[in-house]
């Protein structure tokens, strides 16, 4: 028999079964697993590559002349390369390695903030940011002696652009918002925010840890300052993630940690600091980590960013519609452009409770105020319930998520 | 009654259960009739915050037994709240502190006690303990 020259499409459900932890049972029932916003599930091919590294390639990189580590060495900055062209960045240089998004951010808070923010000046966040885009800005500012602004939002979960807008002044040193909302899904328009920012000479970094694993995102189109994700929320493993930055900015700022890797010349006067990407490296990296990481975007790129974002949406849309019907529920998070998050409350029930009950019906999502309680507090709700999608749920997901709430509200009112 | 013995008591009760259902319906029903904590005490003085739901609780002693009550924002926990306080409350100082509560387990809603739910319940037991301890101490 002839081979074709390309392979077959394969279909959404051939790819759900990529993911093995998918096909195993919670509490004694198939599993609906709706909470990969706050960790996506992996795919055999990173769990291979793993464990293949551990059992074959294992040396320390940058360091050894022999082959094996030269090998993990080169599997190490093809993971860089790898990452490089998922967001477009300029050069390699400016994807640097990091624990995750939390880490990215406090980088750039810390290390961003000792060179460029006085005392006086001001950081620009948004009313709906993660803890992890709020805390480091707050620490920054308090050691600074900087003021703190927050851009609120409307009843839909839209940032207020012409309040944002009319927040910024020669004052504002930073500019840090999220891509996607993790608690409502909201889409911000961060290229038109950038642009702006840009006209007072303001640099922008955005957190894109819900971004990433959902569309497709170029740092030069967007012109972003830094832009910042974690690998475990886009099929990765946990522990790594990546901070680009624009290298006139890497360069003027100061390193964050100090230790092995990070070093030109160590005297006990004087230490002169590595290149980058180097210089904010400090020490062995999750190689492991990276190297997963860099298999779970081939990962990605195999099933393509366009097929995801279509599919993602139109689970989106169903789940939106389909939640909808039920008596008393109500959307957190209506934004004209979203992704991939449905979170809600249902009058007079709390979203622990439902969580639990769902728990009990082999239905995963997470309830809670999402690490992002200053946005709870604007909507005057404890937290929600959030059922968040990847390319690999289906609408068997959604359906069962309507009929376990639906279930759950029946013991509860 | 001691505290083990209302513990078995409770175990017996759960073992007429013939599903997740039962069970947690008569775990909601529990949580809709627990008598309430008195208004003042639902305070920020005796709230216990949790990352999921929230719980209130107040201890008073009363012939060297002490008498708890609470609340919750959420009916499981506070379902759950009703067992704990049938377990713990108009008990010695002593016995609380000292108590193994071993039904929580046994009755299969572990889960809702474990650190990583963060519901306040995990608290508020070391918090009943803490009162147990402390009301021991006192002359």
């Amino acid at each position: 028999m002839e081979s074709t020259a390309t392979p077959a499409i394969r279909t959404l459900e051939e790819i759900r079964k990529d993911f093995p932890l998918l096909e195993r049972e919670m509490n004694g029932q198939p599993l609906a697993f709706l909470d990969s916003a706050a960790s996506s599930q992996k795919p055999n091919a990173v769990i291979q590559k793993i464990a293949r590294y551990y059992e074959q390639e294992h040396a320390n990189v940058h360091r050894g002349v022999y082959q094996i580590s030269q090998e993990a060495t080169t599997a190490f900055e093809e993971a860089r390369e790898l990452a490089r062209e998922l967001i477009n960045a300029p050069s390699a240089e400016e994807v640097i390695f990091v624990r995750g998004t939390t880490e990215g951010i406090n980088l750039v808070a810390s290390s961003y903030s000792r060179k460029f923010i006085q005392q006086g000046d001001a950081v620009l966040i948004t009313a709906m940011e993660h803890h992890s885009n709020i805390v480091p800005w707050q620490m920054a500012c308090e050691a600074q002696g900087a003021e703190l602004r927050v851009a609120p939002i409307n009843d839909a979960g839209e940032l207020l652009l012409e309040e944002l807008y009319a927040m910024l002044d020669d004052k504002v040193k930073m500019v840090a918002l999220t891509h996607v909302s993790n608690s409502m899904g909201t889409i911000n328009p961060v290229k038109s925010i950038i642009s702006r920012a840009h006209t007072l000479g303001i640099p922008v970094l955005v957190d894109g840890a819900q971004a990433i694993p959902h569309m497709k995102v170029d740092v030069q189109e967007l012109d972003a300052d830094f832009y910042t994700f974690s690998g475990h929320k886009m099929f990765g493993p946990t522990g790594v993630g990546i901070l680009y930055g624009k290298r006139e900015w890497l360069d003027a700022m100061p390193p964050y940690h100090g230790g092995g890797e990070m070093i030109k010349t160590v005297t006990f006067e004087k230490t002169t600091y590595n290149e980058l990407p180097h210089k904010f490296e400090a020490g062995t990296p999750d190689i492991a980590g990276v190297i997963g990481l860099g298999e779970a975007i081939r990962y990605m790129n195999s099933i393509g960013h366009g097929r995801i974002q279509e599919h993602e949406h139109n689970l989106l849309a169903y789940a939106t519609e389909a939640l909808s019907q039920i008596e008393g529920l109500r959307i957190i998070g209506t934004a004209q452009d979203k992704a991939s998050v449905v979170s809600f409350i249902v009058d007079g029930v709390h979203p622990y409770d439902l969580g639990a009950l769902l728990d009990k019906q082999g239905i995963a999502v997470r309830t809670g105020h999402h690490c992002t309680q200053p946005l709870m507090d604007r909507f005057g709700i404890p937290g929600t319930v959030r059922a968040s999608l990847a390319f690999y749920n289906n609408q068997t997901d959604i359906d069962r998520l309507v009929a376990g709430v639906k279930r759950a509200l029946n013991m509860l009112r | 009654m001691e505290i083990n013995q209302i513990q078995d008591e409770i175990i017996d009760e759960f073992g007429f259960f013939g599903d997740w259902m039962e069970k947690y319906e008569y775990i909601i029903d529990l949580g809709k009739s627990l008598p309430l904590i008195e208004e003042q005490y639902k305070d920020e003085s005796h709230l216990i915050k949790g990352c999921q739901s929230q719980v209130w609780l107040h201890a008073a002693e009363m012939d060297g037994k002490v008498q708890f009550t609470a609340d919750s924002d959420a009916v499981i926990t506070k379902g759950i709240i009703a067992l704990l306080i049938r377990v713990l409350s108009g008990q010695k100082p002593k016995d609380i502190s000292h108590a193994d509560l071993y039904f929580i387990e046994k009755i299969g809603l572990k889960e809702h006690l474990s650190p990583t739910r963060s519901n306040g319940l995990v608290s508020m037991v070391k918090q009943m303990k803490m009162y147990g301890l402390a009301l021991q101490a006192k002359p």
